[in-house]
């Protein structure tokens, strides 16, 4: 039995859409080296689609499988359907995640609304605040 | 290539131990507290195990308690120490702050029932000098805990300078030997150690069996009720195929200790010269004071869970003292303690060796971990900000 599924696993060692985007619409950061992740999300935006969607993250095995998949999940969707990405869904799309490596999962759902928040932001697009989360590292605040 | 790096945490059991414990299973499966012949046999099993381990520590039979491992053996010679010092009104402990958690959680746990705990820096080196334990005794110290050797970065106590130290001041002196015994030479009386814990597990002996030595005429407090075993003091039928099989491992590990040592320790200095020209990176630990199996690193700009799981499928076993890999959000208290900052702390990688291990398996391990290394920093924004000069080097 190992700790993590093979999707998981599979994630992990062939991670999709790392890198950067040297002219993206939208990035962002969430987490902190010292609490061991961060992960950064770069969104290209045509007519409020997501066309292209790449990755960087410090963090564990699972932090590194739930960028790779969100990235997945939201590549060719609406802003709107992007926004609706759960950590939840994040997990299960993954086959699960240990109960104590949940929020890495948080991670990726919310450098997703961060990388949102940030294209708006540039493009002067009006947007409920309360909807996205601080820069803080999320589970730090647990 | 499968290598197993990861001796500190484990080892494989030998084939002459594991040879040693059928019998008592088959053969002697008497309870050594039984009259009839069968448990008279086990009992002189059991006796003769207790001389042969005396024997590898240079103690007396009588002083050597069975225990169910080095947790066990730890608390039972701390709580006993503390509460027979607390009679006379003294009520202070001298530790580190490396400490294995078998240790520290039992001195919090004296903390709340009033004890003062001072726990000696080991910034410095990477260790913790005698002359700190010196500068900490005072009128009403009662204990001195000092592991023998850390499990995490390696680094190997002055335990016969700091057992002078506690003969001098009349201080009760245990060393947590989990780490060292049958991998470094011990000599209890030599080095005036008053109470000593080792596990069997880690000598490449059976688990759930271990050994407190106790000096005779310091008072011992038993943590288990029950039965008259172990000269009262550990109640509990004993477990003669654990016991038996330890003391086979013993001795075999004293008897090639010398061997064996500069052996792994060759393996040892092959992988950290290896691992050293991965850039950015450190050595955690005493590098002259170390054990012959202990190889602990920090990497820059990486997280140790993901470079413990990709060494993993590339067949390395080894361990990390990264948040994610304790369950909790702070990465291990001993690279903090050595004064790695959180950051760094993160990306920390044991290995631990044991002559099992071959040259050839050493190569595949700088291989991998290099290229692991590099895989995980390309993809790691932390990396990115260290290249670009937006984040300051810290190693």
């Amino acid at each position: 039995m190992a700790l993590y599924s093979e999707k998981v696993m599979d994630h992990f060692t062939h991670p999709r859409n790392v890198g950067i985007i040297d002219n993206a619409d939208g990035v962002g950061e969430i987490g902190n080296a010292k609490c061991g992740d961060i992960m950064k999300m770069y969104l290209k935006v045509e007519n409020n689609i997501i066309t292209d969607v790449k990755f960087e993250t410090f963090g564990c095995g699972s932090a590194i499988a739930t960028s790779s998949m969100a990235t997945e999940m939201i590549k060719g969707k609406s802003i709107d359907e992007a926004l609706q990405l759960t950590n939840k869904a994040v997990a299960e799309a993954l086959d699960g995640l240990p109960a104590h490596k949940m929020h890495c999962s948080v991670l990726a759902e919310e450098a997703i609304k961060a990388a949102v928040k940030d294209y708006y932001d540039r493009n002067g697009i009006a947007y409920d605040k309360s909807l996205f989360p601080d820069e803080e590292c999320p589970h730090c605040h647990e | 290539m499968k290598v197993y790096a990861d001796n500190a945490a484990t080892t494989k059991i030998s084939e002459h131990a594991l040879a040693a414990m059928l019998p008592c299973y088959e053969t002697y499966y008497g309870n050594p507290s039984s009259l009839h012949t069968i448990g008279q046999q086990a009992k002189e099993i059991l006796e003769d195990a207790r001389s042969r381990m005396a024997k590898c520590l240079g103690c007396e039979a009588r002083e050597i308690y069975f225990t169910s491992g080095g947790s066990e053996s730890d608390n039972q010679a701390i709580l006993s120490a503390a509460y027979t010092g607390a009679k006379k009104g003294k009520k202070h402990i001298v530790s580190t702050a490396f400490e294995h958690h078998a240790v520290l959680h039992t001195l919090k746990k004296l903390e709340k029932e009033g004890f003062e705990v001072t726990l000696l820096s080991v910034k410095e080196g990477h260790n913790v000098k005698a002359q700190q334990v010196k500068d900490a005794i005072r009128e009403d110290t009662c204990l001195v805990t000092t592991m023998y050797a850390n499990n995490e970065i390696g680094s190997i106590l002055p335990i016969a300078e700091i057992g002078k130290i506690c003969k001098e001041a009349g201080v009760v002196f245990h060393t947590d030997a989990v780490q060292a015994v049958g991998h470094l030479p011990i000599d209890v009386k030599a080095e005036n150690i008053d109470m000593l814990s080792l596990s069997a597990h880690k000598f490449h002996g059976p688990k759930g069996v271990g050994a407190l030595y106790v000096r005779r005429g310091v008072p011992l407090l038993n943590l288990i009720e029950g039965g008259a075993q172990e000269r009262n003091k550990r109640a509990g039928t004993e477990n003669l195929p654990g016991i038996m099989g330890m003391t086979v491992a013993l001795e075999d590990a004293c008897e090639n200790m010398e061997k064996n040592a500069a052996y792994v320790a060759g393996l040892r200095d092959q992988l950290i010269a290896g691992l050293s020209r991965i850039p950015h990176c450190a050595l955690n630990g005493d590098p002259v004071n170390r054990l012959p199996g202990n190889v602990s690193f920090c990497f820059e700009g990486i997280e140790g869970e993901s470079l413990l799981l990709m060494l993993d499928a590339l067949g390395i076993s080894a361990s990390s003292g990264s948040a994610c890999t304790s369950g909790s959000l702070d990465p291990s208290h001993v690279l903090l303690a050595i004064g790695r900052v959180h950051d760094v702390a993160h990306g920390s990688l044991r290995l631990s060796l044991s002559h099992y291990n071959t040259p050839e398996e050493i190569d595949h391990i700088i291989a991998s971990t290099a290229q692991v290394v590099e895989t995980l920093r390309n993809m790691s924004p932390v990396w990115r900000d260290l290249q670009t000069g937006k984040r300051q080097y810290i190693l």
